[in-house]
């Protein structure tokens, strides 16, 4: 197999074990933060006010892992330095 | 399909380019300065507010009593700067559902731009309000070989800022473009009101971390005065 097709196809399977392998953990992260959440939640409701908006930025904390993989698959589909590389 | 509209240009001359990023965020800029011209134009303490009026009052009550409840501190100094990177990327976030207009958000460079400004104003409210003797004795506060570690956070946190608006920004339209192609029928919508929610949340988190990390470097001193009030 010569480079082109070599690099584009590790390309596209790194892209989807790249967002497979990156969303588990935070998922569970996720799942995590909100079954907590929800249980002070219902032993305090006074605190709700509180509690949801360190829960959102928490969750935007722990949502940015997954994110960073996606940027990194979307860069391996779209704008691969590899493949532009080969065909420039 | 482009992942970044700074793909789109449509003027180029030199080291002069127009992009797609920089036509929409002059027409954001356009959009708020004018509706908050014509709002703040005619403001009134007594009698019958406008509904412009009630709508800027509720939206600066709600950044003032935000930034007050997590910095502990007086909210006048940082609403300006933070303010307005709520309502700036607010409105890029909700205008990104009105057809052609692309999301200066969703592009690195507008994001990486609006975390740069954070990264600078943490040292600059920090040794506003502390000193500069002060402000950098915090970065070798536990041990000094705590010192690479202080920095290090310092540029990863700016740098997860910017990656997280654009990745949370260009996923939801990348998202909708994809089902465009495979289900056109109103399960697009779907998605792009969960982009919405997406949108504002994100601009929420973006101001409330920049109010974490403005207060991260402003506080301390406070802190201790109230130490030493108690100790004494």
């Amino acid at each position: 197999m010569d480079n082109i097709g070599l690099i584009g196809m590790v390309s596209i399977i790194m892209a989807g074990l790249t967002i497979a392998v990156g969303s588990i953990a935070p998922a569970i992260g996720e799942g995590n933060a909100v079954s907590q959440a929800l249980k002070s939640i219902a032993q305090q409701p006074d605190e709700a006010n509180t509690i949801s908006r360190t829960l959102f930025v928490g969750l935007a904390m722990i949502e940015s892992t997954a994110i960073y993989c996606f940027v990194i698959s979307m860069i391996l589909l779209f704008a691969n330095p590899f493949w532009n590389k080969v065909i420039g | 399909m482009t992942i970044d509209p700074s793909e789109i240009v449509y003027f180029e001359a030199g080291f002069v380019r127009i992009t797609a990023t920089l036509v929409f965020t002059w027409v954001i800029m356009i959009l708020l300065t004018v509706v908050s011209y014509l709002v703040t134009r005619n403001i009134k303490v007594e009698g019958e507010i406008s509904k412009g009026q009630n709508i800027l009052e509720a939206l600066v009550e709600t950044i003032n009593g935000q930034i007050r409840q997590i910095s502990r501190q007086d909210p006048a100094k940082y609403l300006p700067f933070v303010g307005t990177l709520f309502t700036f990327i607010l409105a890029s976030n909700i205008l990104s559902i009105v057809p052609g207009f692309i999301s200066p958000t969703g592009s690195l460079n507008t994001s990486v731009a609006l975390s740069l400004c954070v990264f600078l104003s943490v040292p600059v409210f920090g040794i506003g309000e502390q000193g500069i003797g002060d402000y950098l004795k915090e970065y070798i506060k536990p041990t000094f070989i705590m010192l690479p570690f202080n920095i290090i956070s310092e540029i990863s946190r700016t740098l997860s800022l910017a990656i997280r608006l654009y990745g949370n920004v260009m996923s939801s339209s990348i998202i909708v473009a994809i089902l465009l192609g495979v289900v056109p029928l109103f399960f697009p919508v779907v998605i792009q009101a969960l982009g919405l929610l997406t949108g504002v949340i994100q601009a929420y988190i973006f101001a409330i971390l920049a109010i974490v990390y403005i207060a991260s470097a402003t506080e301390r001193k406070k802190k201790k005065k109230g130490n030493l009030k108690e100790e004494s």
